[in-house]
């Protein structure tokens, strides 16, 4: 039988994501991915995958999956929730576990995730990876265009999904050290490409105000609450191409930041661009989450991604058996219980 | 946070879209001659293959460059493409002319009599005008292999719909403000619905992707029945009929 992870309980939008289908947005593929890369890449590490290997990403509320194969290794990384393994598919309760480490489950053990609190997704990587061909070069899931993924679309009951293992390798259990999270609030943003549809005063204003994230996010895009811009000369512009980041506003002046499922081209007028180094930082505001924006130069975003990318590189360094956690670091790993992920340390 | 450039044939202007995306912008206006610089700095782009450059796309007026700053900074990619634009010019890139079937019939049809009532013509007088016109490709956007089609005769352009439909059906033919859009996935829609194309627009088949349209291809559009839409429909779903560029659109 293939091994393979079977849906037991789907969980509100559970997909599978990588970093993402480049190179078609000609065609009008979107470049779809994981919505918090940083994360992803973690997940992948614990459980010894190269970082940008597949794995399924959880929003809102997480699925529950049964094991069918000898045993598997996965991690959990991301946003806050309660991470249980089940003796079986049917049981009711189990012993909790922590996110940020490696965890092995046996033939008929299930993993059950809970709501998410802290951040708007999680990672469950499983090492090896899905046995599921690329689609243009992507096992993102792109659910409007049906591409990529588990047939195009988020889990659903009675599904299984093929691994590529069917036994995990004999090793030990490994968690980060000293990976701290804090939510960054102050997203970074390079002015443009369309600054020039808004006065210099609604500019300074946008840079001026604190955001709310509205009540709908999805991975699509995130909807502000918070000061209105106006236009210099309405908001129909002929639409162009949007970046990842997009701060895009549309008639009634809220500022949309556009994410990893937005649409290749589009026609509001875009007032700036969240930086690369920011991005994942972005998928980490829930609902309600109070933000606001700061202005820098294209040198200085590079830069950012550099040490963003820097921060990624030396995040294999933090990674320590678990068993001396166990021992010498019990404080250490109560704190890689509560948090939700990597930021980078410069911050507020 | 702007520079400008100057070419043989126009003016542009480069606009940062964060750190991993530039905006080579030709005008403002959806216009066939900037569409056309669009279309020629696409290719050029492409062919000149230059590490760090990871895509463009191209709009109806302007070229999305996406990069990887830290392979190729900003003003290193911007002095590329000030290279890259010198003397361009837009015809550069072959365009193919297309006859795609397209069926009018009222019952798929939904907006026609709408359409009608708005311009003061009778729904065959719209017909007659939307299938009379060879369309540019301006961009392929919003969904894979989704073209914008312009322009669309004076007299039936309008604005989008109040309130867009929650769904409407793969190849439904759509028109709003100066163009007209073929749907190739069931989509959420604010255009008004004019018929609907059973060609394939968009296949994944194969090792590569094949959009069957491009920017700067023709496309004009040959009003068929319900009956041989259906039929037209089949034989293309089943493999039997392909649709290939017409050799000679001068019909």
């Amino acid at each position: 039988m293939t091994p393979s992870l079977h849906v037991v309980a789907a969980g509100l939008l559970t997909t599978v994501q990588d970093r993402g289908r480049v190179g078609y947005q000609h065609l009008g593929v979107p470049v779809s991915g994981a919505l918090d890369p940083v994360s992803l890449h973690a997940a992948n590490l614990l459980v010894g995958n190269p970082p940008d290997t597949g794995a399924l990403e959880v929003a809102c509320m997480g699925p529950t999956l049964a094991v069918e194969a000898d045993d598997i290794r996965i991690a959990v990384v991301g946003a806050r929730a309660a991470i249980e393994v089940l003796p079986d598919a049917a049981a009711t309760a189990g012993r909790g576990v922590a996110g940020m480490q490696s965890i092995r489950l046996r033939r008929g053990e299930a993993l059950r995730i809970g709501a998410l609190t802290d951040a708007n997704v999680l990672y469950i990587a499983v090492e090896g990876g899905f046995d599921i061909a690329p689609v243009l070069g992507s096992v993102a899931t792109d659910i409007r265009c049906g591409l990529g993924g588990w047939q195009g679309r988020a889990l659903a009951v009675g599904d299984r999904l093929p691994l590529r293992l069917a036994r995990a390798g004999e090793r030990n259990e490994v968690c980060f050290q000293g990976l701290l999270a804090r939510p960054r609030r102050r997203i970074r943003v390079i002015l443009g490409p369309q600054d020039d549809c808004f006065p210099d005063s609604e500019t300074a204003a946008f840079l001026d105000s604190e955001y709310t994230v509205g009540p709908s996010v999805d991975r699509m895009g995130m909807r502000l609450k918070g000061r209105a811009i106006k236009h210099s000369h309405g908001f129909d512009i002929a639409s162009d191409g949007i970046a990842p980041g997009s701060i895009q506003v549309p008639g009634n002046g809220l500022p949309i930041v556009l994410l990893a499922d937005r649409q290749t081209t589009g026609g509001y007028p875009k007032i700036a661009t969240v930086i690369s180094a920011d991005l994942p930082a972005l998928a980490r505001l829930t609902v309600g989450s109070k933000l606001g924006f700061e202005a820098v130069s294209v040198d200085a975003a590079e830069a950012a991604r550099r040490a963003h990318l820097a921060e990624l590189a030396a995040m294999n360094d933090k990674i320590i058996p678990l068993q001396l956690a166990r021992t010498n670091l019990a404080p250490r790993l109560q704190e890689c219980n509560l948090v939700s992920g990597f930021v980078d340390a410069v911050d507020e | 946070m702007r520079c400008f450039g100057v070419m043989a044939v126009t003016d542009y202007r480069l606009l940062p879209a964060g750190d991993t995306a530039l905006i080579v912008e030709f005008g403002s206006q959806v216009d066939r001659r900037l569409s056309g610089l669009v279309v020629a700095l696409a290719a050029r782009l492409t062919e000149a293959k230059i590490a760090g450059v990871v895509e463009c796309v191209p709009t109806f007026r302007s070229l999305s460059v996406y990069f990887d700053p830290l392979l190729l900074p900003y003003a290193a990619l911007a002095a590329r493409i000030g290279d890259l634009a010198d003397g361009l010019r837009a015809a550069e890139t072959e365009a193919r002319s297309w006859r795609l079937p397209l069926c009018y019939d009222v019952s798929i049809a939904p907006d026609l009599d709408h359409i009608a009532a708005h311009s003061g013509l009778t729904p065959a007088q719209v017909v007659e005008r939307h299938s009379a016109v060879d369309y540019y490709v301006y961009m392929l956007g919003f969904l894979p292999g989704q073209p914008y089609l312009g322009d669309v005769a004076p007299e039936l352009t309008l604005p989008r719909r109040q309130s867009p439909r929650m769904k409407i059906p793969a190849g439904s033919v759509a028109i709003a403000m100066n163009l007209t859009c073929i749907f190739p996935n069931e989509t959420p829609c604010g255009w008004h619905l004019i018929g609907r194309c059973p060609a394939r627009l968009w296949d994944i088949g194969g090792a590569e992707p094949k959009s069957l349209l491009r920017p700067g291809d023709k496309v004009r559009f040959t009003p068929v029945s319900l009956r041989e839409y259906d039929d037209l429909g089949a034989r293309i779903a089943s493999g039997e009929l392909t649709i290939v560029p017409a050799m000679d659109d001068a019909a």
